[in-house]
């Protein structure tokens, strides 16, 4: 291990001066199975270090902090861990509830906050100690408690999240950290299962399971209330059965048109951003999870549920015809961009395997070793809101 | 005439106890009397997919996620039926889909008996 960090990774250590090391083309892959991280670098495509002792990583997630050194990772098991990627070693860990489901940090990057399904909730942490700053808990106004989803950050140390059982839309503003206060939206539709911020922190937007549509919360105008949009949006007549509920983040906009997994459908919508109608259904191989916009947002990337979880397609955006399907490994379950989008990383989680590929010419230029990996999260996340 | 959508509105008014009882007798008249085992390789593909995919949601430990917790002792509550049922069919009105296209009655039994910790 001393090796290694010698070998780049520790900042200003005497014995390796030499070898100072910046965070900017670093990432972490998650190890879901074994509760470990993978740090990895995307310069040359290789992995640099693992970190192990992070819980359950069933359905983890993670942001980082501004300054791109740390990482905090939200396990299922209502672990917070803070993750030092220069010495590349977990710096403190708390388990903050039973049962957790992802996290955001805030505007200026002193807060985190975690969506908790047990006891549904959201709970805000220091993010130089750990230290519990707020604790919301998710009572709806009829008295349901709810599990906390969609939870995003935006403008003004604000976070938005949704409550599934209740069917409500919160706003926890916290720009004075010792009076939180919470802004409740009620009746925005059944059972909200996840949410997006946009890249300008606008617009929150929750995806609604229990019935068609999404639910949108002007955050400039917030007193408008949540209005009701793409109201075919959902499973429909004809769903399919939903494998695997398909996730919003990660979503983005090219020129004015933004694509979103359909439920339930073999389709990803395209939708008019400047009136919020769909203008188009594009055909694909199976019920999207991911419909990511490569950096650029020339062409879009799509993986999908079971049965169909060993497939990508690659969607040609000014035309909106699939360019091309591959075969990247077998349970493709996520999709991370460099930061300029020349390279895109894949994790198949059943091949234990994370390859990597040239998103110009989409072939693959290398691969790596991972045991059941999951979520991919590069560096440059630290500076998009919502991510 | 009942119209087509009928059967959609009155499966989500009714309660998923019922759903399931009605599930379960569809299963109990169509399925054959002892389904055959999963062979070895489809038993490891099952064991990957429970822990992995319906970890998903019910927490690769089984603790529960958006789904309920599937511990052993919660599982040996519930009848055998129920489950095959529960996994076959899903429970209309949540997001437990029914897994049917992809899992067999023999399949879906194996699964039951690894959530009741009765195989390995």
């Amino acid at each position: 291990m001393k090796r290694l960090l010698c070998a780049g990774l520790m900042l200003g250590l005497a014995a390796c001066a030499p070898n100072w090391r910046a965070t900017g083309d670093l990432g972490l892959v998650v190890e879901r199975a074994d509760g470990r991280l993978q740090m990895v670098e995307t310069t040359h495509s290789t992995r640099l270090a693992q970190i192990s002792g992070l819980g359950d990583l069933s359905h983890a997630s993670l942001v980082f902090s501004r300054d791109e050194r740390f990482a905090f990772v939200f396990g299922r098991d209502g672990g917070l861990t803070k993750v030092d990627m220069l010495q590349a070693r977990i710096v403190k860990r708390v388990l903050q509830a039973g049962n957790s489901i992802g996290g955001a940090i805030s505007q200026d990057g002193s807060l985190v906050a975690v969506a908790n399904y047990t006891p549904g909730g959201v709970k805000v942490f220091d993010t130089d100690t750990l230290d519990l700053v707020a604790d919301i808990p998710a009572m709806g106004a009829d008295g349901t408690a709810s599990k906390v989803v969609g939870l995003e950050d935006a403008p003004g140390n604000v976070f938005a999240f949704s409550l599934y059982e209740a069917g409500e839309i919160w706003l926890l503003d916290i720009k004075d950290r010792t009076r939180p206060s919470v802004r409740k939206f009620a009746d925005i539709g059944k059972q909200p299962y996840d949410a997006l911020i946009t890249e300008d922190g606008r617009y929150y937007l929750a995806g609604l399971f229990g019935e068609d549509g999404i639910a949108m919360l002007d955050l400039w105008n917030p007193d408008k209330g949540v209005r009701r949009i793409l109201d075919h949006y959902g499973r429909g007549q004809e769903a399919l059965p939903v494998y695997k509920m398909p996730h919003l983040e990660g979503w983005a906009a090219s020129g004015n048109l933004a694509f979103l997994p359909a439920i339930g459908r073999h389709e990803v919508l395209v939708v008019d951003m400047t009136n919020w109608r769909e203008v188009g259904r594009i055909q694909v191989a199976g019920q999207p999870v991911f419909a990511m916009l490569q950096p650029g947002g020339r062409r879009l990337w799509v993986n999908f549920a079971l049965p169909d979880n060993g497939k990508v397609q690659v969607i040609d955006v000014p035309s909106l015809n699939v360019l091309k399907t591959i075969e990247p490994g077998q349970g493709i379950l996520h999709m991370e961009f460099t930061p300029r989008g020349e390279r895109v990383w894949l994790s198949a989680r059943d091949s234990d395997q994370v390859s990597v590929w040239d998103t110009a010419s989409i072939t693959k230029v290398a691969e790596l070793p991972a045991m059941k990996p999951s979520g991919i999260f590069f560096t440059a996340r630290a500076h998009r809101m919502g991510l | 005439m009942i119209p087509a959508n009928a059967r959609t509105d009155l499966h989500k008014t009714r309660s998923p106890v019922f759903s399931r009882q009605l599930s379960l007798l569809l299963v109990l008249v169509t399925a054959p009397v002892g389904a055959a085992e999963p062979s070895p390789e489809r038993q490891k593909q099952l064991g990957n997919l429970l822990v992995q995919d319906c970890g998903s949601c019910h927490g690769m430990t089984m603790k529960g996620g958006l789904g309920s917790p599937l511990l052993p002792a919660l599982m040996r509550d519930l009848g055998d039926e129920a489950l095959v049922a529960t996994i076959l069919d899903g429970r209309p009105g949540t997001p437990m889909p029914p897994w049917k296209l992809i899992l067999s009655e023999a399949d879906a039994r194996w699964l039951v008996r690894r959530l009741k910790g009765e195989n390995r």
